[in-house]
């Protein structure tokens, strides 16, 4: 839908969100408690929408990483389900990928072959593999580095690389745990942005944990504010941002009304 | 201090000469009988007179010691992966993988010549159980620290066992792996020694174990010396080896290799 993007429109209502990629996710009454009886969540409640763009925003440590493990089938909760596209939560289903904290990249390998690695471990033959990663590793531009090993690249240009690896299986569903939170915040602003473009040329679901009230408003469609621990939903909100997005829409009113909004919404929570 | 950088070799060398030249001066100038301390000129002398038997006695010992330490780098890895693959196999028979390093090995090597007769395969077998357990331990705390987020990756990706084990968990360990490779090179030496002591009389076993006891038994203290240098000289290569192997193993990503 480039049309758009020539009509800095205001925001459009939840429904008219890009789906031809996305899957949706349900998550009903989901509880999970630690070992030595911490309780990260205590009956949470969400409807995704196919090829939503959503922020998940809260206070350090307030579970909102816990949750997206438990969409992701990395994590099981005690109660309650997750679906994801109908079926149960994202583990092993191929239409998932994840990005962490840091890179974790496999230091003994390149970056083309650890863009590669999803594709290898699903059996895709060699060629083809290489070719969908070099690929991968061109949207996120970084193939001057494609034979380099990760000590040899900087903080930014290997989360890049993850974020090369998470798309390489085409994921319908992605999944970002506080993936920049490590970096300056230039290098931040330059990957939220190449996300972003992701996100509207392949339309795909994205869940994006985030602390940073910026962050959050700048990338999602819809930004759920999280209570501390155990995490309520405090707040869904709707952003009301233009599609199309860029360096100017951060010094916007309309950008500075959001993030005093989603503020706004964390202090309520209790943050 | 810029002739130090040039030279790494240089300092322990003098320390060498210098600690030599002591032990030759001291030995002559308090008249201590050589078959006590010969000084280091005439352990040196009998090293070159008996050049060829010591020769032929450290290449069998070599080849013992070689034998011993692949088979403790081959078995004590695999040994590694089982127990690394279940926490119940690991707590049943961890503790018996610490009973081989605890386990006195001249007190053993007599049953090994039991089992195995004298000669060459009890010498090596000791070699192996005095140098097996370093690669045990190590490679299992390699195997078990490996990044748990680089688990969940390969289980969200379903990665089979195999996969795991091969493409995250021995590549994660090959630094703990060289570590403990790196301990057995010197202990797999020691344990050939001893092994020597106790099983190399026979005809085709002439190691340095026996040229050690042969010195001994004719006071050629200064044999003897030569022996033992050669001993230590041949553990110090095969460390060497398994410096250089692992150096080329984890010069491109492994921090402990870089600069």
């Amino acid at each position: 839908m480039p049309a758009l993007a020539t009509h800095p429109a205001p925001a459009e209502p939840a429904p008219s969100a890009p789906s031809n990629g996305g899957v949706r996710v349900r998550v009903r009454g989901v509880r999970r408690t630690f070992a030595g009886g911490v309780r990260a969540l205590d009956g949470i409640d969400l409807d995704i929408a196919p090829g939503e763009f959503v922020a998940l925003l809260g206070p350090s440590g307030c579970g909102k990483s816990t949750l997206l493990r438990l969409v992701a089938g990395l994590d099981r909760a005690d109660a309650g389900s997750v679906e994801v596209d109908g079926a149960g939560s994202a583990g092993g289903i191929p239409l998932a990928a994840f990005v962490f904290q840091d890179a974790h990249l496999l230091p003994w390998r390149t970056v083309l072959t650890n863009v590669a690695l999803p594709l290898e471990l699903r059996g895709v033959p060699e060629a083809a593999r290489l070719a969908e990663a070099r690929a991968a590793i061109e949207q996120v531009g970084l193939t001057d580095a494609v034979d380099r090993r990760p000590a040899e690249l900087s903080g930014g240009m290997r989360m890049r690389a993850s974020l090369a690896r998470a798309l390489v299986t085409r994921p319908r569903l992605l999944m970002l745990d506080e993936p920049f939170a490590a970096l300056d915040e230039l290098t931040r602003q330059r990957l939220d942005d190449q996300l972003r473009a992701l996100w509207l040329a392949r339309g795909m679901t994205v869940l994006f944990v985030t602390h940073s009230i910026t962050e959050a408003a700048y990338l999602a469609d819809r930004a759920l504010v999280f209570s501390p621990r155990p995490a309520r939903v405090v707040a869904d909100r709707r952003v009301d941002l233009p599609r199309e997005r860029g360096p100017r829409t951060r010094t916007d009113g309309a950008f500075v009304r959001e993030t005093r909004a989603l503020f706004d919404a964390l202090e309520q929570g209790g943050a | 201090m810029r002739p130090l950088r040039a030279l790494p070799l240089l300092p322990p060398l003098v320390a060498l000469a210098l600690l030599l030249a002591l032990w030759e001066l001291a030995a002559r100038a308090l008249h201590i009988p050589a078959y006590l301390l010969p000084p280091p000129s005439a352990v040196a002398l009998a090293g070159w007179a008996d050049a060829g038997p010591l020769l032929s006695a450290a290449a069998f010992t070599a080849r013992a010691a070689l034998t011993g330490f692949a088979l403790s780098a081959v078995l004590g890895v695999l040994v590694a992966v089982a127990l690394a693959s279940s926490r119940i196999l690991e707590r049943a028979l961890y503790p018996y993988t610490v009973f081989l390093q605890t386990v006195p090995i001249i007190a053993v090597a007599p049953l090994l010549v039991l089992w195995f007769g004298a000669g060459f395969r009890a010498i090596a077998v000791s070699a192996l159980i005095v140098s097996v357990f370093p690669v045990i331990a190590n490679t299992l705390s390699g195997l078990r620290s490996v990044d748990p987020a680089l688990r969940d990756l390969f289980r969200l990706y379903g990665a089979t066992r195999a996969a795991t084990l091969l493409k995250l968990e021995l590549p994660s360990a090959i630094p703990s792996i060289v570590t403990g490779l790196r301990v057995a090179a010197g202990l797999a030496v020691i344990g050939t020694i001893v092994g020597e002591f106790v099983a190399g009389y026979a005809e085709d076993a002439a190691g340095l174990g026996i040229t050690v006891m042969a010195a001994n038994r004719q006071l050629r203290t200064d044999l003897l010396f030569a022996a033992v240098i050669a001993a230590s000289l041949l553990g110090l290569a095969i460390f060497g080896v398994v410096n250089l192997a692992g150096h080329l193993l984890l010069r491109r990503w492994h921090p402990s290799e870089k600069g």
